[in-house]
């Protein structure tokens, strides 16, 4: 790899990695090696500014916080210790609703995925969920997921101090508001336009008026990435590290 | 004679019955795959699985072989190398029932058992469609006047106690006691399980119990039924500390799962291999 050629991947982390900047815990669960970079990148760059992040990394031994089992993140979160946390999906519907189970009509499924994790609870409880989901098509931004994982609004006899925040693709940054419930377009990546999302995207959003494009690391973030983070990251997701950095 | 009772694999094996309710613990913390290569050959059959609170190549090989009727799990997968295609062809193909959960929930059904209360409160839950497929759940109005909100909906989760668990660890000490490091997890599992075999890489004459640091590591001996001495017992899951998942053997593993036929013809092999893997 060439210097200064910024690979995809980075981009992506360094925008979840401006998401970080106001928060003290951020934690990261399974399979998800790109929210895991951003929070690493985030809390080396609060350090560098005195500033402190606590960064949880569940697939890690040396990121992980915690030493009472695995329930520990979950009560964690409960207890309002967790500012932000990653969730994905299968589906992602136009009021944030996730489904990461399966497409068709469950229990009948066409097609059946892993499960839904913490979703049914950490999605309640944590102020600031990001939700990340690379492919951005109509199949996996859709207008009603086929299984709700976990609801993205609850009624208000419900305990519900979190939430969905935002959503990042491969293609667009969106921020979420509950009040209206619906998303927002707030930023688009490199060569694409307005138009290129509203096609690939399967529901319906509002669109800030300040449209920019996806912000490039700038050269100090892509070498603290690459010589302080990358190592770290190679400990918990070493397939991923090597093929973005080591191959 | 010995302060408990050590065992081989095949007996840990003969101690699990057709039909009964088996602890599988996570990825991370001692997947007990020589265990499960003995229970695969015994042909056992209808085994439910209760996951804490997923399970990876374990579940998925399980499945595969025909032994498990029902799981209970907040997913299946295998992890860095993707979904689990056995398990995902027998939910397609309805060959298990799944009872879909989420990670909160599978510990507190244990947690309700080990206190030994019949049921446990759990936040969230409400509005997902997990809720609509569990009739073993139930959702109530906070009874209490100064706790929680007035008038808040919570889920109640019913106790849930496994037949039986068996889970890799690293080592025993003279006493039976077993070394867990912070995988607390498998301490629920076994106070919520009526019986409770290990399977460990070595036995070793150490006291776990002369250091406040050791003993607070360990799972105490009281809850543990049997343990069974076996090398690379995880492979080709990891054992932390001790070597990393096999990768190569995960990747194998997870492209010839993907049918039927060449899962046949992997087990072959696996069934019949010594657990090669070098720690590392």
């Amino acid at each position: 790899m060439k210097r200064y050629e910024i690979k995809f991947e980075e981009i992506l982390i360094s925008i979840l990695c401006d998401l970080l900047s106001d928060d003290n815990h951020v934690a990261v669960g399974a399979a998800s090696p790109i929210p895991g970079a951003a929070a690493l990148l985030a809390k080396e760059e609060q350090k560098q500014i005195r500033k402190k992040l606590r960064v949880t990394i569940l697939h890690s031994l040396r990121f992980n916080n915690f030493t009472d089992g695995a329930r520990e993140l979950f009560d964690c979160a409960a207890q309002g210790r967790i500012d932000t946390f990653f969730l994905g999906g299968v589906q992602i519907d136009h009021e944030a609703n996730i489904n990461l189970v399966g497409t068709g009509k469950y229990p009948r499924l066409d097609k059946r995925f892993s499960g839904s994790f913490g979703s049914a609870l950490m999605y309640y409880v944590i102020p600031k969920v990001i939700l990340f989901r690379e492919e951005h098509s109509p199949r996996t931004l859709v207008k009603k997921v086929d299984f709700i994982s976990a609801p993205g609004i609850s009624d208000k006899n419900l305990y519900r101090p979190g939430g969905p925040k935002y959503l990042l693709t491969n293609k667009a940054l969106f921020s979420f508001n509950k009040r209206n419930r619906r998303f927002c377009l707030e930023q688009i990546a490199p060569g694409l336009n307005q138009y290129d999302i509203k096609k690939q995207t399967g529901f319906e959003y509002d669109i800030n008026n300040q449209i920019n494009n996806f912000a490039l690391p700038s050269k100090s973030r892509l070498d603290i990435l690459r010589k302080i983070i990358a190592p770290m990251v190679s400990e918990f997701y070493p397939h991923f590290a090597k093929k973005i950095w080591f191959s | 004679m010995l302060p408990f009772e050590k065992m081989s694999v095949n007996e840990i094996v003969s101690e699990v019955h057709d039909g009964a309710l088996l602890g599988v613990p996570a990825d991370y913390s001692g997947v007990p795959m020589s265990f499960t290569k003995e229970l695969i050959k015994k042909k056992i059959k209808n085994l439910k699985l209760y996951c804490l609170p997923l399970t990876t190549i374990q579940g998925d090989m399980l499945i595969g072989s025909g032994c498990v009727a029902e799981i209970e799990a907040a997913a299946v997968s295998l992890g860095e190398f993707g979904q689990a295609p056995r398990f995902q062809d027998a939910v397609i193909n309805q060959k298990i029932k799944v009872r879909d959960s989420t990670c909160p929930a599978l510990h507190a059904q244990l947690q309700a058992t080990e206190k030994s209360v019949p049921f446990m409160p759990l936040r969230g839950i409400i509005g997902s469609d997990l809720l609509k497929y569990r009739d073993d759940w139930k959702v109530i109005e906070n009874p209490m006047k100064n706790s929680g909100k007035v008038g808040e909906e919570v889920i109640l989760l019913p106790a849930v106690q496994l037949d039986v668990l068996v889970f890799h660890a690293t080592k025993a000490d003279k006493n039976g006691n077993i070394q867990i490091g912070r995988r607390r997890e498998l301490a629920t599992l076994a106070h919520a399980s009526k019986k409770v075999f290990v399977t460990v890489e070595e036995f070793t004459d150490e006291d776990f119990f002369q250091s406040e640091v050791h003993a607070s590591a360990s799972l105490p001996a009281l809850y543990v039924d049997g343990i069974a001495e076996s090398a690379n017992g995880a492979w080709p899951c990891g054992l932390t500390e001790k070597y990393s998942p096999d990768f190569d053997e995960l990747k194998t593993y997870s492209l010839a799962a993907r049918n039927q036929s060449s899962f046949d013809s992997y087990m072959k092999g696996f069934l019949n291999a010594e657990n090669l893997q070098a720690a590392q």
